[in-house]
């Protein structure tokens, strides 16, 4: 194995333990969304394991690179890269959705360190960026912002103004991912409002636009990459195929896992499914 | 009748903002293509590099700016306050106030101020709104020198503001000298027997309507309450205590504005007759401003009138 088969094959392993993590929290929670958090964990650990320079001995590093999880619901997830990458312990995890918990039901800003923008009302998280990536060219700061948004949430119609402007102010490093489950809460995709084709939309509003396998580590890594080179000539989106609820069989592809949360048997069940060692103890 | 110099706010705005892009290079400036409405324009022409316009999208401009806010920039928003508030009410809320985000919207166009437009772009139940968002600042100045004085404070302060402009001229009411102070009400006219306060370029009337109640012999105080929020619950208690009786005078519906603030801190905490002026919950109508001014509840006499009616009540109770 060369080192770069390595690396991925860590970035898997890395995955692997935060979707377990993510099964963990909200069970434990009793609330929470799975579906969104399992479609985007290789996504969300690409970025914070192998792209995005961040320090979380200095949450607020200025120069740091920042992510905005516009997909405000799949929180679970963002919580535990960044329990893992080190900004706070990972049996803080434990405290989703509790009460004067640091781990509130959507990201907020000021309450979690490393989180770099509250959301989970949808549509926000690309203005949000965009406006990030204005104010690095107004103050001569060269961080990329990354925004990983639902597909879904590309019903919003402030998404489309935010794709407009971003392609008009020509903003350099600014990469969105939509994690392109293809289930919302109340069905499918194309059943309930169709936002395909994808590709064409986001190319007509000025975007360079790439596509990559959301579950394959190999092709997120490369393609994150490309998208980063590209991204000093505008802005550019990767569409990412994924599975919603990726890693458990029964969550796979299933509306009803966007907001449930596992029966215990359930819980078992999908702990065993990703190969969690340890038990099914929170 | 006073006569004054007349100065629009949203004038004295424009000009404002450019000396707070000289003095900080951080100031950044948004619209949503009403630059020449808002007068955000003279801030374009100068700094073009830190201004941003948005087009007809102000959901986009205002959660922009609250990323920018994030990455270091204090940004201006600008649009009329009918959007600012209603347009843009969730991104105002979640992406602005919630994150504490270091923007300042101004509302331009508030109240009846947009008169000939009509009640699609008049903005009548905006202080209701932002009233009710915690941890959001809200002021509404009297004249453009108050404008003039807030900006440097606003752009100091450290947190989301919410700033309320009228698009007419409007009497100016302050000298040179005059001192913004966040958070605190100024007083116009000591007075025992009543207390007019209100918020906005209304004061003008509010003042004629105290001459007019000087003549009848009354003693009123005048006081102006421009920042809505946090209030002034001092200056509204002791006036309370030392006069008995309070007439709010807003342009606004009377619902959820400076009546209905004043009137809470009162019944919590002093209660005595409080008399609400303002636009009588409807929406208003298209014409010259001083007419639905006069029309839709504000006139002078209207005033002099709510002044009474709170000392007789004072007086039964």
């Amino acid at each position: 194995m060369d080192r770069d088969e390595q690396r991925i094959r860590e970035l898997e392993q890395i995955a692997n333990e935060l979707r377990i993590a993510v099964v963990k929290s909200v069970y434990n929670a009793g609330s929470g969304h799975l579906g969104g958090s399992l479609s985007a964990a290789d996504i969300i650990t690409a970025l914070y394991f192998d792209k995005m320079r961040v320090n979380p001995e200095e949450p607020d590093w200025d120069d740091r690179d920042r992510f905005v999880l516009s997909k405000g619901h799949a929180g679970p997830i963002l919580y535990a890269a960044l329990a893992k990458r080190g900004f706070f312990p990972m049996e803080e995890l434990s405290t989703l959705r509790k009460c004067g918990s640091r781990l509130s039901g959507h990201p907020a800003c000021f309450k979690t360190p490393g989180v770099d923008m509250t959301s989970g009302s949808l549509g926000h998280g690309l203005s949000v960026g965009l406006g990030m990536r204005l104010a690095g060219r107004v103050r001569g700061k060269d961080y990329r912002v990354f925004v990983l948004l639902g597909d879904g949430e590309l019903q919003e119609g402030q998404v489309w103004e935010a794709a407009m402007a971003a392609a008009h102010f020509k903003v350099d490093n600014l990469v969105a991912i939509v994690d392109y489950n293809r289930v919302q809460l109340d069905g499918t995709v194309d059943e309930i409002m169709e936002v395909a084709p994808l590709a064409d939309k986001w190319r007509s509003f000025g975007w360079q636009v790439l596509t990559m396998d959301g579950h394959d580590m190999g092709d997120i890594v490369a393609t994150v990459d490309k998208a980063i080179a590209q991204s000093q000539e505008g802005p550019v989106v990767s569409i990412a195929d994924t599975v919603k609820g990726k890693g458990v069989s029964f969550m796979e592809g299933k509306s009803a896992w966007h907001g449930r949360y596992p029966t215990e048997e359930e819980y078992k069940q999908a702990l065993a499914e990703l190969g969690e060692q340890g038990g099914a103890d929170v | 009748m006073r006569t004054q110099k007349m100065i629009a706010q949203r004038e004295a705005y424009g000009a404002g903002l450019v000396e707070l892009g000289k003095a900080n290079p951080n100031v950044a400036v948004l619209d949503a293509d009403v630059s020449n409405s808002t007068r955000t324009l003279y801030f374009a022409e100068e700094f073009p590099e830190r201004f941003f316009n948005f087009g007809i999208a102000e959901q986009n401009m205002m959660a922009a700016a609250a990323g920018m806010a994030k990455c270091g920039l204090i940004p201006f928003v600008n649009t009329f306050s009918f959007l600012a508030t209603y347009r843009a009410a969730d991104q105002l809320r979640t992406s602005i106030v919630y994150t504490k985000a270091n923007v300042k919207i101004a509302a331009t166009y508030g109240g009846l101020s947009d008169s000939f437009d009509g009640p699609t772009h008049q903005s009548i139940a905006d202080l209701a709104m932002v009233r009710a968002l915690a941890d959001l600042t809200v002021v509404v100045p009297a004249d453009a020198v108050e404008v003039e004085k807030a900006l440097p404070v606003l752009a100091e302060f450290d947190g989301p503001v919410w700033l309320r402009l009228s698009r007419n001229p409007s009497p100016v009411i302050y000298g040179d000298d005059f001192e913004f102070k966040l958070g605190k009400a100024t007083v116009l006219r000591e007075g025992t027997d009543v207390t007019l306060m209100s918020c906005g370029t209304v004061l003008g009337r509010v003042l004629e309507a105290a001459d007019q109640l000087v003549e009848e012999g009354l003693n009123p105080r005048v006081i102006s309450i421009s920042t809505l929020k946090p209030l002034d619950e001092e200056a509204i208690l002791a006036a309370a205590r030392e006069t008995g009786a309070i007439v709010t005078v807003e342009e606004h519906n009377i619902l959820g504005g400076l009546g209905a603030a004043v009137g809470e801190v009162v019944a919590d905490q002093h209660p005595c007759p409080v008399k609400r002026v303002g636009i009588p919950d409807t929406f208003a109508d298209t014409g010259p401003y001083d007419v639905l001014l006069d029309k839709f509840g504000l006139s002078v006499d209207n005033i002099v009138k709510a002044a009474k009616d709170a000392v007789t009540l004072k007086k039964n109770g």
